[in-house]
């Protein structure tokens, strides 16, 4: 039987007001994303690549069209279905974004707390659900430690003690302890070392696999589209210039601007 | 003999009336905190003037005002409100809890077990439970809103990590009706269970802050703690020197320069009543060993009191 | 053997006897009146009404008088009185175009309709204490540092019209003229909480009973990078002005009598967008009687927390309107870090045993890792 779509945008768009004209940071954005479906939105800065992904995640309102999630229900009486983001509560986004989504950020430091420990950053989730017994969380905290392959000797230590690739490890355990069937990342390993971001890769991909992950990742890097995304959009001046499956695009670009993105890759 | 000058009370009728408006709110909403538009009075803020207010928008003729500060009718602060109520009232005072019919408290709930016909007022400095974490009000609202109190489990976990034990020792946050994360004000965590199914109706008043807030009779009222590291009071190795009680808050008092102490009930009046009825303490300063000494040498209360 | 020692009340009488002797000081010396305190030490008055929300000379100077000098202390005393007022109603706004002029001057023009009027300021003293002052009775009028001329007018009563600056800026569409942003009555500050966001109504109230010493202290750090607004001194008038009510029976407005208060707009950095073309913006301060300093600072601070309003990103304490006057009002301010005196025993015994527990399970740790 066919899945059903998980998250589906529907010409989506958000404008901001800049020097009193309106810009759209991007526009028009449509696809269906189905569970374990790992989507790469593309561009360069200023693409509204983040913007998008923003939008999709509901930390932002469309100011054209809609995006919808296929909320669960706790009873069956209820169907979930894809629901309109904009006709939820505030309390019941934030309450998915705790549970059935991660946010993967691009600096670390904002997807996590800095001021307590690996643990606590871990076992958070978990006390908001009503998890109370301590030696339990802690048990969960290593566990997934070392499924994102952490040190856990370290988990008693704050984040701010972590490397920049620990820390995102750490953020995107923190994000998987509830199991979450949707997960944004935004520029997950911009910004640390060629060789840190080989491994990260590698453990997202696994982990994408292993959890049967659906994701938007959103990146400048064409590799890592390639590494972890089937499919994939765009993006130029918060349009999608052209979208279909990963391999297809960028290794028969249709759009000019796609021609070049791929042209541009450093090659040896 | 009441003075004349002011009205019954001090404030005003009007204002009274919102006070209590506001009280019926944060009754129907246990542990939620109600804005008020609280008022200048003739105390400083941060000396009691939510728990003033509180007490003279509810105050009538016919009770029976008892005034404590650290457990004690006598405290400067304690003898002040208590003027202040009397002046202004011509109301009946006592120092016997048994007696009162309010009740107005800074730092501790009396040993006495309270009755339905009683009203307990808090003084609170800092409404918030989480103001040491997120000093932001906006910030706070929306988490008592969403009961997004992650916050608050994390500092905690942490703490257990770090110290081995929650380090809160006093205003330690609770659960109230299992829906809103609340401060029980600066009561040592020893007075946490007693507000806890509680006959008697307690409110709390933060004038500085201008929020109240309430626990009806018989609410469900829970510390924070884990299942493998559940919430314990404050425990003493000494009995009272005074009345030999082993079951309340003790003062620890240093008599002399060999930093001898001595351990007396916090709750004047329990003591004094339990005196009243013939039990007596050991009447001696102790010396107390080497903090880092295992415990296990000093004398239990259950020793003590058989000797 | 020790006695639980009752004295809490007689102590509190011993201090009062104590405090009324610290108070009256020197007994063979004459004691202040309080009209002297309001004559002479006028400029305190001004203070402890602007911050004690009440204006009454009299009361003020009484309240200073009652406080030995300490302005917190005095300004305390007169919420407080303010509390058991009853209260008439709300007066129609002050309308500071028809003042009876004090003092009245412009940094940003050279010349204004109306003149620029220096009025008594210390701005062009130099700071020499005045010995002179030191002799008792009349000693100003043969003071060297004061040219003998005639005593300053005493301002009649609000006849006047002086057209305030901002107005001729705002005529000429050159500075904004920021608008309530519904119609609903103003909210008061003294009934009710002030809870965050707080509109620029509200804003003012608590700022115009701010501690001056924190306003120019938020002030200032503006002035030095913490989010400049580059402001220029528009005006500063001082001077009488009627206060209209509209009792209810008459339904039309009735003089109940002449005010003294500072104002002060400061023009700012202009703003503008696509739709609205570049203007100057606005900061406000108003204060009773002579208070320059207050409302300055008040002015810079008012334009700082409008950051949100006018699209400005923020950057600096000054623009975080929860932090800025939750903490401006210093008889919370004082209350809260006095209460500290109060005893907190019972609560630092809960500290001590918690301590004590955690040092033995410490001290086991290491007994049993060595």
């Amino acid at each position: 039987m066919k899945p059903n779509v998980l998250l589906s945008a529907r010409q989506a768009g958000k404008s901001f007001v800049h020097q009193g004209q309106p810009r759209w940071a991007c526009r028009g954005v449509s696809f269906d994303l189905y569970p374990g479906e790992v989507l790469a939105v593309v561009g360069e800065s200023g693409s509204g690549k983040s913007t998008l992904l923003r939008l999709l995640a509901a930390r932002l309102a469309c100011d054209e069209g809609s995006v919808h999630y296929d909320v669960r229900t706790e009873s069956d009486s209820q169907p979930g279905g894809l629901m309109d983001l904009a006709e939820l509560s505030e309390a019941r986004l934030r309450w998915l974004a705790r549970t059935d989504w991660g946010f993967v950020e691009q600096h670390a430091r904002d997807g996590l707390r800095m001021n307590v420990s690996g643990g606590a950053n871990v076992g958070e989730r978990l006390m908001a659900l009503g998890a109370r017994h301590y030696g339990q969380l802690r048990s969960e905290a290593v566990s997934w430690m070392q499924r994102v392959e952490l040190d856990t000797g370290r988990i008693d230590d704050l984040p701010a003690t972590y490397s920049g690739g620990m820390q995102q490890r750490l953020q995107i355990a923190r994000n998987l302890v509830t199991h979450p069937r949707l997960v944004f990342m935004d520029e997950p390993t911009t910004g640390l070392d060629v060789s840190v971001q080989a491994r990260l890769l590698d453990l997202l991909r696994e982990l994408v696999d292993e959890l049967q992950l659906a994701a938007v990742v959103v990146t400048h890097d064409l590799a890592v589209a390639r590494l972890l995304a089937q499919r994939m959009l765009v993006m130029k001046d918060g349009c999608v210039v052209e979208q279909g499956l990963t391999d297809r695009v960028l290794d028969d670009p249709q759009h000019p601007y796609t021609q070049l993105l791929v042209s541009s890759v450093l090659t040896p | 003999m009441m003075d004349q000058h002011y009205n019954f009370a001090f404030l005003d009728e009007r204002t009274k009336k919102r006070i209590r408006r506001a009280l019926l709110k944060a009754v129907a909403v246990p542990g939620y905190q109600v804005p008020f538009g609280s008022r200048e009075m003739p105390f400083a803020y941060g000396w009691g003037t939510g728990g003033v207010q509180i007490t003279a928008s509810i105050i009538g003729l016919s009770d029976v005002l008892k005034v404590i500060d650290q457990g004690a009718d006598d405290t400067t602060n304690a003898v002040n409100i208590r003027r202040f109520f009397a002046r202004t009232t011509g109301v009946a005072t006592t120092g016997k809890t048994r007696d009162a019919t309010l009740i107005q408290t800074r730092h501790r709930i009396p040993e006495v077990a309270l009755t339905e016909a009683q009203i307990l007022v808090y003084q609170v400095p800092m409404p918030e439970p989480m103001s040491r974490l997120e000093p932001s009000r906006r910030e706070t609202i929306k988490m008592h809103a969403l009961s997004e109190y992650g916050l608050m489990h994390v500092r905690l976990y942490e703490d257990i990590a770090q110290l081995g034990a929650i380090s809160r020792a006093y205003d330690y946050p609770v659960m109230v009706n299992e829906r809103y994360l609340m401060s029980p004000s600066p009561i040592p965590k020893f007075d946490n269970p007693k507000m806890h199914m509680n006959p008697a109706l307690q409110l709390f008043g933060a004038g500085r802050e201008k929020r109240l807030y309430a626990i009806p009779p018989y609410t469900a009222v829970r510390s924070l703690d884990f299942e493998d590291h559940p919430f314990e009071v404050q425990r003493w190795d000494h009995a009272c020197a005074l009345c030999g009680a082993s079951e309340s808050y003790l003062d620890e008092m240093i008599v002399d320069d060999a930093g001898s102490r001595l351990f007396v009930c916090s709750d004047s009046d329990y003591c004094e009543e339990r005196r009243d009825a013939g039990h007596v303490g050991t009447q001696q300063a102790v010396t107390l060993h080497d903090a880092l000494a295992v415990p296990a040498d000093a004398i239990t209360p259950a020793e003590q009191e058989a000797a | 053997m020790y006695v639980a020692v009752k004295g809490g009340a007689a102590a509190i009488e011993s201090s009062w006897r104590l405090l009324e002797a610290q108070r009256r000081g020197d007994t063979r010396l004459a004691a202040l009146s309080v009209a002297q305190i309001r004559e002479q030490l006028s400029l305190a008055v001004d203070r402890v009404m602007s911050e004690g929300s009440l204006y009454d000379p009299e009361l003020a100077a009484l309240a200073i008088k009652q406080a030995s000098g300490d302005l917190m202390e005095a300004i305390f005393l007169l919420r407080a009185y303010r509390t058991t007022l009853p209260r008439l109603g709300y007066s129609e706004p002050l309308d500071t175009a028809r003042i009876a002029l004090v003092r009245r001057i412009s940094a940003a023009f050279k010349e204004v309709p109306g003149g620029q009027l220096l009025g008594p300021t210390y701005d062009y003293t130099q700071r020499l204490l005045d010995f002179a002052l030191l002799a008792e009775g009349d000693g100003a009028a043969t003071s060297p540092l004061v040219p003998t001329e005639e005593a300053g007018a005493v301002p009649e009563t609000p006849s006047a019209t002086v057209p305030r600056i901002n107005d001729l800026l705002a005529r000429e569409g050159l500075l904004e003229t920021p608008q309530p942003v519904d119609a609903a009555p103003p909210g008061d500050l003294t009934r009710d909480p002030l809870m965050f966001p707080a509109d620029r109504a509200l804003r003012l109230q608590a700022l115009a009973r701010g501690d001056e010493g924190w306003l120019l202290a938020m002030g200032y750090s503006t002035q030095r990078g913490y989010a400049n607004s580059h402001p220029f001194a528009g005006e500063i008038r001082r001077g009488f002005v009627s206060v209209e009510l509209v009792p209810d029976e008459l339904g039309f407005a009735i003089d109940i009598g002449d005010l003294e208060v500072t104002e002060c707009q400061m023009i700012n950095q202009f703003g503008g967008s696509r739709e609205v073309p570049p203007q100057f913006t606005q900061g406000y301060g108003l204060a009773f009687g002579g208070a320059e300093r207050k409302t300055m600072a008040m002015a810079l601070v008012d334009r700082a927390l409008r950051a949100d309003e006018l699209g400005e990103p923020r950057v600096a304490p000054a623009q975080d309107e929860e932090f800025v006057l939750s903490h401006a009002d210093n008889v919370e301010a004082s209350g809260f870090v006095q209460h500290l005196k109060l005893p907190h025993y019972v609560d630092f015994q809960a500290e001590l045993e918690l301590v004590r527990k955690l040092r033995v399970a410490h001290a086991a740790a290491i007994k049993e890792a060595a």
